[in-house]
């Protein structure tokens, strides 16, 4: 089966890039964290507001990058906005797995919802580290790592 | 007669499709394809003359010695170097340069000292002087370019003083295309006292290099872009300067006599040239140079200058199109942005119609710095490129348009 580019292109990620949601610095934030691709120069930086009940109360990024890095950083966003801290663990696992897994393997759309858009990249495996740098940042900042998050 | 045709089914690797589509290949910055005989010399050396050189008495490696050494002679005479102890066989440009910032410039710089460079350099022309610079107290200068991507000429003059022992500039700019003013430049770094490296990664494949015209103290080249084999290169040097400089590695063949006590090392040019070298590279290396000698620069030069005026022509007249690079004095790259579409898309999408391009920041950080932008798309041409390749990537560009819309 070939893949068309299409496939990689969908019109979410398309609309995602050009209108990022989620985009800017956040007024108050308690975490973040910078990402960066020294293969392709993108760059990232996440902000996070985690509540005193441990839910993600808000998340932003800015940054510049391809439209895969940044639509897959709006739509994680998106996903990550209003949930328990404590799932961001598994959220990041799941992702990361689809992104790496074998292209027969359908992805769990009732776990990723909108982000199953991004199962596409697996064939482009030139841009898969596009799509994963958002989450490894991300991550940074609720480690409070204070490293620049590195896809590889 | 350049004869497009037969110089196409000179290189295999042409004739195939990427995703259904004929091969575009115009990366050739990158590296280049190699041609069949230069596939047939090392295949050839393989199965027929594989020994170690210089060290054995048996037939195989007189051979392989004899071969290697003929590559020598041909790749000094391609160069008009003085003589063959100018010529210095390393893995490429990159240890080239490394070589002279530990060997001569551990010798010969000194705290207070200055490295002027160009800010259009390859990493590979940066970093290396950095880190001698640290390591010994001296300092890095940069000559600025304009907004055409070329030295600033008033600039360089400027810069060059008294304090200035090495000047490193590449003679054809692998993000931009600019070939630069180094014969003008040598003379005015030689006037001040100054010595002068030119990174010639990039120009050898298309301009006929002279070092004695050029009067370089180093000119330093890569073999894979020159239709050779990955893992070899060139460095070529001025006599006189080679005898005042250490060994960059110690080991065999690059010695005379060795005792627990002293080591006396082996002449010109192995002295510098410790370890078994990349036998089959050097081989195919020389006969990659009598390759573009069969074919010849005046050729070579009318052809690319004609392909980069069409696909120039073209690109100006594209919406939304940003040429990165626009030196009077360029050959054979186009570096660009797209307003609507980030260059690593556009790599995917060119990809797709079976165009094979380079986004990135082409190993020069500070050229995208100055240009503002994250990175570019590159199409850099050969000799094998043609005027119908020029026109699928740009109609590839229009597809990626279309798909950010
Ligand atoms: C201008 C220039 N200098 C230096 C290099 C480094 O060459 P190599 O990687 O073969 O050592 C390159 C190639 O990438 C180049 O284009």
């Amino acid at each position: 089966m070939m893949f068309d580019l299409r496939d990689l292109y969908l019109q979410v990620i398309v609309d995602h890039n050009k209108a990022p949601r989620n985009f800017g610095k956040l007024a108050h934030f308690n975490h973040e964290a910078d990402g960066y691709n020294p293969l392709c120069g993108d760059k990232l930086h996440v902000y996070l507001d985690v509540n005193d009940n441990g839910i993600i109360e808000d998340v932003s990024f800015e940054g510049e990058g391809c439209a895969i890095s940044v639509a897959s950083a709006s739509l994680m966003t998106e996903a990550v906005k209003g949930t328990p801290l404590s799932d961001f663990q598994q959220k990041f696992d799941t992702f990361q797995h689809m992104v790496t897994s074998d292209l027969e393997e359908l992805p769990d759309e009732e776990q990723l919802g909108k982000l199953a858009v991004l199962a596409g990249v697996r064939e482009f495996p030139s841009r898969i580290k596009c799509a994963v740098l958002c989450w490894h940042t991300l991550k940074s900042a609720v480690e409070d790592s204070h490293q620049v998050a590195k896809t590889e | 007669m350049f004869d497009i045709e037969k110089i196409r089914g000179d290189f295999p690797i042409l004739n195939q499709e990427i995703y259904g589509k004929p091969l575009a290949y115009l990366d050739n910055a990158a590296t280049t394809q190699k041609p069949q005989c230069v596939i047939d010399t090392v295949t050839r050396y393989y199965e027929h003359d594989n020994a170690n050189e210089h060290r054995g008495v048996h037939a195989l490696s007189e051979r392989a010695t004899a071969d290697y050494e003929a590559a020598r002679k041909k790749i000094a005479s391609f160069f008009n170097a003085r003589s063959e102890r100018e010529v210095i066989f390393t893995r490429g440009t990159t240890e080239a340069i490394n070589l002279i910032a530990s060997s001569w410039g551990g010798v010969h710089i000194k705290s207070g000292d200055e490295v002027l460079i160009t800010h259009m350099e390859h990493h590979s022309n940066i970093v290396p002087w950095q880190m001698l610079c640290d390591r010994v107290g001296a300092t890095l200068k940069v000559v600025p370019i304009n907004d055409r991507g070329e030295i600033i000429m008033d600039a360089f003059d400027a810069l060059l003083s008294e304090r200035t022992r090495l000047v490193g500039v590449v003679h054809m700019s692998n993000a931009l295309g600019t070939i630069n003013p180094v014969e003008s430049m040598i003379e005015k770094a030689h006037a001040t006292g100054a010595i002068v490296l030119v990174d010639g990664a990039q120009a050898a494949a298309h301009l006929a290099v002279d070092v004695q015209a050029l009067d370089a103290d180093f000119y330093v080249t890569s073999a894979h872009k020159m239709y050779g084999p990955t893992g070899v290169g060139v460095l070529i040097g001025r006599e006189a300067i080679l005898e005042t400089m250490p060994p960059y590695q110690g080991g065999g063949d690059m010695i005379s006599m060795v005792t627990f006590e002293k080591t006396e090392y082996n002449d010109l040019p192995y002295k510098f040239e410790a370890g078994t070298p990349h036998i089959a590279g050097v081989i195919g290396f020389g006969k990659a140079i009598e390759y573009i000698q069969g074919i010849g620069f005046d050729a070579i030069g009318k052809r690319e200058q004609q392909l980069l005026a069409y696909a120039t022509a073209k690109a100006e007249v594209f919406d939304g199109l940003r040429q990165i690079g626009t030196a009077k004095e360029k050959a054979c790259v186009l570096s660009f942005v797209l307003d609507s579409v980030h260059p690593h898309d556009l790599g995917t999408i060119v990809d797709r119609e079976g165009v094979a391009i380079r986004a990135g920041h082409h190993c020069a950080m500070p050229v995208m710095q100055f240009f503002n932008v994250p990175a570019t798309a590159r199409a850099s041409f050969s000799i094998y490129n043609t005027e119908a390749e020029v026109d699928t990537l740009f109609s590839a560009l229009k597809k990626a348009q279309a798909i950010f819309a």
